[in-house]
């Protein structure tokens, strides 16, 4: 039950725009992440798809280049309240990098330079639902945000969009990862408001 | 930690600087936390118009009470509120206090290393009070880049730290405009590195402020030889 605070009006920035509950419009791009930005070469960078039972998949800078690339435009919210509208980015759709994967496992593990990891439903990775970015705004992407490639989930709190991805586990059974065992809800629907535990 | 919304009650503010204040939040019951946590605040207009934010909490007033201090950004929708309107008495509502990353207790007792830029060192003077009131021997430096005088938080009781406390050593570096006799300018890297414990102190480091600030200290320590692993990072507004 919410109760008046006595004297708050608000801006009503958001009047107009379809957020999910307890966000509100940023037009900057917050940075966010639990330790320094790793640094990593191009010439080093691999990706890898690793399905259990020795089956893995990997990929290199130019073959992911090589891969038939995509334009997303969508809106991302952050467990921190802000939410940002029309974001625009290029990448490599997950049911691609897919298309050869054998599992039957449900869940996945994304993992990236410098340690990060989160946990992702299969589910929520296929059907056009998430992608490997490489662009923002028609531009590499910075470091800061996650460049050279982060995984993007848009339908889900973007500390599920893990920076500097270089792989996904897939697993039988759902674990937690970095910020799920600091605190953080284990699938993280923004519309349901799934911020904490 | 609490799930759901409490109502809680103003019971004090205080100025910290021109632009930022102390206010000091009353629950129904008890509440615990650590340092470094920060809650969600959610305020709610006569209309049902509602806005949330997160801030860190400052201090923990066990049993019933903690602070927050807010500075006031240009265009922020919530801040000026919190600094210039809200009163002693009013209710609001809070959830948390939450976050279990960027967090210190007094049990850690090796090398802690804080660095704040501007607003960042409310979290970590979170963690400076707890090491005092516990007796940490845990030795401790703050390095604390801030624009001029005059947006120093919590300057009285930083000094006061310093002296009674003998395990803490704090730094503040002034970018704009310093008291006579200091060096001003930019925080450099030499001056981080000789303000910080070396790597070979393997100090637990929590580095909180702008990205920019963020990004440049935590990339200077890491050139520096310390463990990308052992620093925390927190980073305010963008």
């Amino acid at each position: 039950m919410a109760i008046p605070t006595s004297g708050f009006t608000g801006r009503r920035q958001n009047r107009d725009a379809d957020l999910p509950p307890g966000q509100y419009l940023t037009d900057s791009f917050p940075v966010l992440s639990a330790g320094p930005t790793p640094h990593v070469l191009l010439a080093d960078w691999t990706f890898r798809i690793d399905a259990g039972a020795g089956e893995a998949h990997q990929w290199t800078w130019d073959q992911l280049q090589a891969l038939p690339q995509e334009d997303i435009t969508t809106d991302i919210h952050c467990v921190t309240h802000w939410s940002k509208l029309g974001t625009r980015w290029r990448g490599v759709s997950l049911d691609t990098l897919f298309e050869d994967v054998e599992s039957d496992a449900e869940y996945t593990m994304v993992h990236s330079y410098g340690g990060y990891t989160t946990n992702v439903p299969l589910d929520d990775l296929l059907d056009g639902k998430a992608w490997i970015v490489h662009e923002f705004d028609g531009e590499p992407l910075a470091p800061a945000h996650g460049g050279p490639a982060r995984l993007l989930v848009p339908h889900l709190y973007f500390w599920k969009s893990a920076k500097w991805v270089n792989g996904i586990r897939l697993m039988e059974q759902d674990l937690p990862g970095f910020w799920e065992t600091n605190g953080y809800n284990m699938y993280g629907d923004p519309w349901r408001e799934e911020r904490y535990w | 930690m609490k799930r759901t919304w409490q109502v809680v009650e103003v019971s004090a503010v205080r100025p910290e600087t021109a632009r930022a204040r102390t206010v000091r939040l009353r629950f129904p019951d008890a509440v615990v936390g650590v340092p470094g946590q920060h809650v969600d605040l959610r305020l709610t207009a006569e209309d049902g118009y509602q806005a949330v934010r997160s801030y860190s909490v400052a201090a923990w007033v066990p049993p019933r009470e903690l602070e927050l201090t807010v500075e006031e950004l240009d265009d922020g929708e919530v801040s000026p509120f919190l600094v210039g309107v809200l009163s002693v008495g009013d209710q609001l509502e809070v959830r948390g206090p939450v976050g279990g990353w960027f967090t210190w207790t007094p049990d850690l007792a090796g090398p802690l290393q804080l660095i704040a830029g501007g607003s960042g060192v409310v979290p970590l003077m979170a963690m400076l009070r707890s090491h005092s009131e516990a007796r940490s021997a845990a030795p401790t430096r703050l390095l604390y880049s801030v624009r001029s005088p005059e947006h120093v938080f919590y300057r009285g009781e930083l000094a006061v730290i310093e002296q009674e406390d003998t395990q803490v050593m704090i730094d503040i570096a002034y970018s704009r405009e310093a008291p006579d006799g200091q060096r001003v300018g930019r925080l450099t890297h030499e001056a981080v590195t000789a303000s910080c414990f070396p790597p070979a102190d393997a100090p637990a480091i929590y580095i909180c402020g702008s990205t920019g600030f963020v990004e440049a200290v935590a990339a200077w320590l890491v050139e520096d030889g310390h463990d990308a692993g052992r620093i925390r990072t927190e980073r305010y507004g963008g």
